[in-house]
C-alpha cells in the first residue's frame, strides 16, 4: 500500500489536514510511526511532515530552555548547554534511533519507552499544543493524563522547562539488556538540599504507569527530610503508592515494584 | 498515486528516481537501486541490520523515508572498500572472526564507521554504546567489539576518517 507524504509549513494548516483526515498521522522520527505502517497497520494511509527552523532548534535564555519538538536525541546528548540531560538523551535506544527520536515523538511513546518525557516530567514542562482551536500551553503533567484525548489534530510543537541547578538533577534508567535496552524502569529526580535536608523535591518514574508519573507521595516524605540513609529508606517505603507498572516482555508488574525502591535508594544516597 | 521524485548521493554517486511515495530507504536502497549491502532484518528499527550512514550519523534504513533523506549524503557497506581494497573495518571484523551468518555484519560496519568517523580514539564502552542498537545472534558482540577496538587504535583510523568524507 502506498502512504501519502505531505509537508507543511504552518502549523495550523498540518493541524487542519490531520483533523480531517482520520488516516493521517504526524511523523516525528519515524521509530513508532513507520514501524507501525512496516508492521502492516493498514489505518495510516498519509504521513504528515511538519517543516520549520523552529522546529529543531534549542533556545536557552537564562535558566529558561525550549526545545523544539523535532529535536532529536543526538542533538540534545551533543548539547553544551543542556548537558545534565544528555545522560537521558543517551538511554534512549541506540545512536541511529537517537538521530531520529524526537522530543515531540517521545512524549507519545508508550510505556515502558518514552524515558526523555520522564525526565521533562520531573522539570515541570510546559508543552506547546497547535489545534484546531489555535495555539495553548499545557502543562506536562495533564498533557500525559490526557494524552489519549487530545483533539484531533493537535500537534505538539514545543516544551520549555527551567534548567535545574547543576548538582540537583539525577536520572537512572535500568535495563536488562545493556546498555540502551527498553526500561524496567526510569527515575527522573530535581532534588534541592539545604544543609543536609531536602527543600525541594520533585520525582517522576517511567514504566511505573501507562505514562510518566510524578511521585507525589514519596516527593512529600523526601521534603524535609533529613539525608541520612534511614530517613531516605522511610521516604522510599512510600515509593510504590503512585504506581501501576504493567507486565510485559521487560519485566512482570511483581519485579518493577520490588525494584523500584531499591533503584530509588541508590539514586538519592549518591 | 503519482511517483515522486527523490534525488540524494549514494556511496558518491548522484541519484535520481521516481519512487512511490511513503518509500522507506531500505527499500529505495534495496529495490530501487540494487544495493542489497543493507539488510532487511527485523523492519521494525530495533535490530540494526539496516544501519546506513545518511549526512554522517548513522539511521535505520527500514523506518527512515526516502522523502525524508531528499539531497542528502547515504553511505552503505557497499562503498565502504574502495579500488577491490577491504575498508579497515572490513577487514577487521575478518581478522577478528567477527562474521559468522553475516546477517549483523552490514549494521555493525555502518554503526562502527560512524563512531570512528566521529571519534578515532574510542575505548571500549564507547563502541559498546556506538553498537547498542545493533543485535548479533552469532558471535557473543566479542569479536566484533575487539574488532573495531583493533581499528581505533592502529594508523588505519586515520585513514578511516580521511576516507570518511564521501
Amino acid at each position: 500500500m502506498t502512504i501519502a507524504y505531505q509537508t507543511f509549513s504552518d502549523p495550523q494548516a498540518a493541524s487542519r489536514f490531520l483533523a480531517e483526515r482520520r488516516e493521517a498521522r504526524l511523523l516525528g522520527g519515524g521509530t513508532i510511526l513507520v514501524r507501525r505502517v512496516n508492521e502492516g497497520d493498514i489505518s495510516i494511509g498519509t504521513y504528515v511532515r511538519l517543516l520549520g527552523p523552529e522546529l529543531r532548534q534549542i533556545d536557552v535564555a537564562d535558566d529558561m530552555v525550549r526545545l523544539g519538538a523535532g529535536v532529536t536525541m543526538s542533538t540534545i546528548a551533543k548539547a553544551p548547554a543542556l548537558a545534565f540531560l544528555a545522560p537521558v538523551a543517551r538511554s534512549i535506544g541506540g545512536p541511529a534511533v537517537r538521530s531520529a527520536a524526537t522530543v515531540g515523538g517521545n512524549l507519545f511513546a508508550r510505556s515502558p519507552h518514552g524515558d526523555f518525557g520522564v525526565a521533562l516530567l520531573v522539570l515541570d514542562a510546559v508543552v506547546s499544543l497547535e489545534s484546531l482551536e489555535g495555539f495553548r500551553e499545557l502543562d506536562l503533567q495533564t498533557f500525559f493524563k490526557s494524552r489519549t484525548q487530545l483533539a484531533r489534530g493537535s500537534i505538539v510543537t514545543a516544551v520549555r522547562f527551567r534548567r535545574p541547578m547543576p548538582d540537583d538533577f539525577r536520572f537512572v534508567k535500568i535495563s536488562r539488556v545493556k546498555p540502551n535496552g527498553a526500561a524496567v524502569l526510569s527515575i527522573a529526580a530535581v532534588v534541592s538540599r539545604t544543609e543536609g535536608r531536602v527543600s525541594a523535591a520533585r520525582v517522576a518514574f517511567g514504566a511505573m504507569a501507562k505514562t510518566p508519573v510524578r511521585a507525589h507521595a514519596l516527593e512529600a516524605a523526601l521534603t524535609g527530610a533529613a539525608l541520612t540513609p534511614h530517613e531516605i529508606e522511610r521516604a522510599v517505603a512510600s515509593a510504590v503508592l503512585d504506581t501501576s507498572p504493567s507486565s510485559d516482555a521487560i519485566a512482570s508488574e511483581w519485579y518493577r515494584k520490588a525494584v523500584l525502591p531499591v533503584h530509588l535508594r541508590r539514586l538519592l544516597w549518591t | 498515486m503519482k511517483k515522486v521524485p527523490v534525488q540524494m548521493t549514494v556511496n558518491g554517486e548522484e541519484r535520481a528516481e521516481f519512487v512511490d511515495s511513503g518509500t522507506t530507504l531500505l527499500k529505495f536502497l534495496r529495490d530501487k537501486i540494487g544495493d542489497l549491502t543493507p539488510k532487511a532484518g527485523c523492519l521494525q528499527g530495533t535490530c540494526g541490520t539496516c544501519t546506513v550512514l545518511v549526512d554522517g550519523e548513522p539511521r535505520l534504513a527500514c523506518i527512515t523515508l526516502v522523502e525524508d533523506c531528499r539531497d542528502g549524503t547515504i553511505e552503505t557497506i557497499a562503498g565502504l572498500s574502495a579500488d577491490g581494497k577491504l575498508h579497515p573495518l572490513q577487514q577487521a571484523l575478518l581478522d577478528h572472526f567477527a562474521a559468522q551468518c553475516g546477517f549483523c555484519t552490514p549494521g555493525m560496519l555502518m554503526a562502527a564507521k560512524a563512531l570512528l568517523d566521529a571519534n578515532p580514539h574510542p575505548d571500549r564502552a564507547d563502541v559498546e554504546d556506538a553498537l547498542s542498537g545493533n543485535i548479533c545472534r552469532c558471535t557473543g558482540y566479542e569479536p566484533i567489539i575487539r574488532a573495531v577496538l583493533s581499528v581505533s587504535s592502529s594508523d588505519a583510523c586515520r585513514d578511516t576518517a580521511e576516507r570518511g568524507a564521501v
